[in-house]
C-alpha cells in the first residue's frame, strides 16, 4: 500500500533540461521511477535522458498519462510551473524548488484549493515509497521498504529518520518531505491522515521545527483521531533565537506557541513520544514499539 | 531584509502615502541645513538604526539623551545631531550592546491630535495577507493587544481579488473615522497595500499613523521588511541593504549565498539543510556547550562555497571548535571533504575539528579526510559528533 506514490505512478519532470532537473531525473530513473517525459518551454521535440521533452504540460499530458509531476524550475518561474500543472489537472504535484516568493505561493494556494490537485512542497526533498517510486532529491540507497511513515519539514532531518529506521530494520512505508516554506501544499495533518489510514504504516515519525502552528494542529489532530498509531516527534530549533529566520523561510519564532518547547509540550500532551535528540529518532520509536 | 525608517518613508512616499517632508543626514552640518530647508517650526531628529524603541532608548554615556529629539531651530538640530551621531544607542530591541548611529532623519514636526496603528503582513495560518489597524497607536501593538484588544481590527485579503476599498472603509469606521477621513484612511491603506505587494514586502508597519490638528493623516514612523525570496526581482530594494546593520560574518556568508545566522556560543557549525542545522545546534546545547552560529551550506553547494563557509567559521574569534555535519543527498560528501581539507590547509586549522559525513559518496569523503594528514576527528553519527566536539573543546580549554 504505502501512500501517495507506488510502483504504478507515472511521473513528468518540469524543468527536466536544467542541471538540477536533469541530475535528479536521472537519479529517479535509476531508482526505478516510471518517468514519462519532461517539459522545458522552447525545447519541445527534443529527447533528454532518453525521454521526450515537451513545450507545455498540456502537450505532455495529452501524449501519455501522467499521475504526478516533479518541478525543478528556478524560483522566478516555479509558481507558474505549479499553476501550469494544476491547469493540466495533474493529481500530485511535487515542487522541489527553494526560494519561491511567498506572494507567488499565496496565489498558487488559492488555485490549489479550487482544484483536485495535491501539492507537496515547495522547498522540499520530495516523496519516496522505497523500492517502488522515488520523486525528489533524497539519496535512494538509505531507504528500505518497511512499516514507518515519515513526514518532515526538513530535508536532511528526514534522511536522519530514514537512515536510523533502516539501520534498526524497521524501514519506511513512505517518506514525505513537506518542505520548509510558510505557504505550502500538504501539511502534517494531511500526511498523518493518510498514514493513519494506510495498513502498511504501523508507526509514524514526524519532524517539525520552530515557526507557525502546523505541529500544534497535528497534535490536536492526532489526539482527536479515532485511529491510533505510535508516533514519535522531533521539533528542531530549541536553541534558535526569536525573530531570526533559520534558513527555511518558515522557520522564525514570531511569538506565541511557535517555539520548539511549546510545540513539544503540546505534542507530548497529545500522546506523542518526543525524541530527546535528532540522533535518537529510531531508538525512541523502537522503545515505544516495545512498550518501554 | 530590513531597511531604515527614512528608506521606508521614501518608498511609501513614492507610492503616494502621505509622509511629512524629511531628509536623511550624516553630519551635524547637514542636519542644520536640512532643518533650515524644512523651515517647519518644530523639527524631529531621529536616529536611524534597524531597531525599534528609539524614543525610549538611551545613548551610552548620555543617559539624558534619547534616539528621537524635538528641536526648534537649525542650530538646535545641529547640536542634537552632534550628540546623536557616531554614538551607541541602546533600546529594548538592540540588546545591551546597542547600535552605532551613523545616520539621522531630519523631519518636519507634526501637531498630533491622535495616534493610530496600521500594519500589513502575512498571516501564514490564514494563508492570506492581513491588514491590522488600531485606534491605539504610538505604543507597541503587543502592548495594545494585551491592554485594549478590542481596539485591534483585521481584514484578510484574497490574493486573487486583491484589496477592495470597502475593506479599508470598514477598518476606517471601526477605528472611529468619520466624514472625509474615511476616504483619506482608505487611500492610505490602498497605497500601502500596493507598495507591500509590488515590492514583495513581508512586513509594513506604520506606528503611529497620526491625525494632525488640522485634520490630515500622516505617517510618523514606518518600518518595512522584505521577503528574501522576492528580492531577485527588486533591484531598487536590494540597493537599500545597509551592511553596517548586519553581522559582518553574515555579510560575508551572504556574498557566497550561504544561509548564516551569528550566535554567541563557541562551537562553529557547518551543516547541510536548515532542519539538520537547527538540530545540530540543539544537540550541541544539550551536550552543555552552545553553537557559535547557524550555517546551512545548502543542497548543491560548490567547493568554493563550502570553503568560504569553512573560512568564515575559522575566522570567528569566538569559535573554539568546529563541527561539520553533512547528510549528503544532493550534496556529495566527497565535495565537502575536499573543501574542508583544502580550506583547513589554506587558513590553518587552529581549533579542534570533528567531521560527520553520511549519505551520498560517504566512503570517498571519509577516505579524503583520513588521508589528508590533518588532525580531524571523525564521528559516526550526530550524537557521536556532538559528544566529540564538546569533549575536544573542553579538553582544549583545560589545557
Amino acid at each position: 500500500m504505502a501512500i501517495l506514490v507506488d510502483e504504478g505512478t507515472r511521473v513528468l519532470v518540469q524543468g527536466i533540461t536544467g542541471s538540477q532537473g536533469s541530475f535528479h531525473a536521472g537519479q529517479c530513473l535509476a531508482y526505478g521511477t516510471k518517468i514519462s517525459g519532461g517539459v522545458t518551454p522552447g525545447r519541445g521535440g527534443q529527447t533528454h535522458l532518453g525521454l521526450p521533452v515537451w513545450d507545455t504540460v498540456e502537450q505532455a499530458v495529452a501524449a501519455s498519462p501522467v499521475d504526478a509531476t516533479m518541478i525543478y524550475v528556478p524560483p522566478a518561474g516555479a509558481a507558474d510551473a505549479i499553476l501550469e500543472a494544476i491547469a493540466a489537472e495533474i493529481k500530485l504535484i511535487i515542487c522541489i524548488t527553494e526560494g519561491i516568493p511567498v506572494q507567488d505561493m499565496l496565489r498558487v494556494r488559492v488555485a490549489l484549493d479550487r482544484s483536485e490537485s495535491i501539492l507537496i512542497g515547495p522547498n522540499c526533498p520530495g516523496v519516496i515509497t522505497p523500492d517502488a517510486c522515488k520523486i525528489g532529491i533524497m539519496p535512494g540507497p538509505i531507504h528500505r521498504r518497511g512499516s514507518v511513515g515519515i513526514v518532515s519539514r526538513s530535508g536532511t532531518l528526514t534522511y536522519e529518520a530514514v537512515a536510523q529506521t533502516t539501520a534498526l530494520g524497521m524501514g519506511q512505508s513512505t517518506s514525505v518531505g513537506i518542505g520548509g516554506d510558510p505557504i505550502k501544499g500538504l501539511d502534517f495533518i494531511d500526511v498523518l491522515e493518510r498514514f493513519l489510514a494506510d495498513p502498511e504504516t504501523e508507526s509514524i515519525i514526524m519532524i517539525g521545527e520552530i515557526g507557525g502552528s502546523s505541529e500544534v494542529d497535528a497534535a490536536y489532530f492526532l489526539r482527536d483521531h479515532k485511529i491510533r498509531k505510535p508516533v514519535v516527534a522531533l521539533v528542531a530549533g530549541a536553541t534558535a533565537p526569536p525573530g531570526r529566520r533559520m534558513g527555511h523561510a518558515g522557520a522564525v519564532i514570531s511569538g506565541g506557541n511557535d517555539t520548539a518547547a511549546a510545540k513539544m509540550d503540546i505534542l507530548r500532551s497529545a500522546g506523542v513520544r518526543i525524541a530527546p535528540s535528532p540522533a535518537a529518532l529510531g531508538t525512541t520509536l523502537e522503545a515505544l514499539l516495545k512498550g518501554a | 531584509m530590513n531597511i531604515h525608517e527614512y528608506q521606508a518613508k521614501d518608498l511609501l512616499r513614492s507610492f503616494g502615502v502621505p509622509v511629512p517632508p524629511g531628509v536623511a543626514v550624516g553630519s551635524p552640518a547637514e542636519a542644520r541645513e536640512a532643518a533650515r530647508q524644512l523651515d517647519s517650526g518644530v523639527v524631529v531628529v531621529k536616529a536611524q538604526i534597524h531597531a525599534g524603541g528609539r524614543g525610549a532608548g538611551r545613548y551610552v554615556g548620555e543617559p539624558a539623551c534619547g534616539g528621537v529629539r524635538l528641536v526648534k531651530t537649525p542650530e538646535d538640530a545641529q547640536h542634537a545631531a552632534f550628540e546623536m551621531l557616531d554614538r551607541v544607542l541602546v533600546t529594548k530591541q538592540t540588546g545591551p550592546e546597542g547600535r552605532l548611529v551613523r545616520k539621522l532623519y531630519i523631519e518636519a514636526g507634526s501637531a498630533i491630535e491622535h495616534e493610530y496603528y496600521l500594519s500589513i503582513l502575512l498571516d501564514r495560518e490564514a494563508r492570506r495577507i492581513v491588514i491590522v489597524a488600531s485606534s491605539e497607536g504610538g505604543m507597541s501593538i503587543e502592548d495594545v493587544a494585551a491592554e485594549k484588544p478590542e481596539s485591534i481590527h483585521k481584514s484578510w485579503i484574497d490574493p486573487t481579488i486583491g484589496l477592495s476599498d470597502h475593506q479599508s472603509r470598514d477598518l476606517a469606521v471601526k477605528l472611529g473615522f468619520t466624514g472625509k477621513q474615511i476616504a483619506a484612511f482608505a487611500a492610505i491603506v490602498r497605497s500601502a497595500y500596493t507598495a507591500f505587494t509590488t515590492l514583495d514586502a513581508s512586513l509594513l508597519e506604520v506606528n503611529p499613523l497620526a491625525l494632525t490638528k488640522d485634520g490630515a493623516l500622516v505617517v510618523l514612523d514606518a518600518k518595512m521588511s522584505f521577503d528574501e525570496n522576492g528580492l531577485f526581482r527588486h533591484a531598487n530594494v536590494r540597493a537599500l541593504r545597509d551592511p553596517d546593520e548586519e553581522d559582518p560574518r553574515e555579510q560575508e556568508a551572504a556574498r557566497f549565498g550561504l544561509s548564516y545566522v551569528g550566535l554567541d556560543g563557541t562551537i562553529g557549525c557547518m551543516v547541510n539543510g536548515a532542519g539538520l542545522a537547527m538540530a545540530t545546534m540543539d544537540i550541541i546545547n544539550s551536550e552543555g556547550e552552545s553553537p557559535a552560529n547557524f550555517l546551512d551550506v545548502g543542497g548543491g553547494a560548490s567547493r568554493e562555497k563550502v570553503a568560504a563557509a569553512f573560512r568564515i567559521l575559522l575566522a570567528d574569534p569566538n569559535v573554539e571548535g568546529v563541527l561539520v555535519n553533512i547528510f549528503g543527498g544532493i550534496m556529495r560528501c566527497d565535495i565537502i571533504a575536499e573543501a574542508v581539507v583544502s580550506a583547513s590547509r589554506e587558513v590553518g586549522l587552529h581549533v579542534p575539528l570533528v567531521v560527520r559525513l553520511a549519505g551520498t559518496n560517504v566512503e570517498e569523503g571519509m577516505a579524503l579526510i583520513e588521508n589528508s594528514g590533518l588532525d580531524v576527528t571523525v564521528a559516526s553519527d550526530l550524537a557521536d559528533a556532538a559528544r566529540k566536539i564538546v569533549a575536544a573543546v573542553r579538553a582544549r580549554r583545560a589545557a
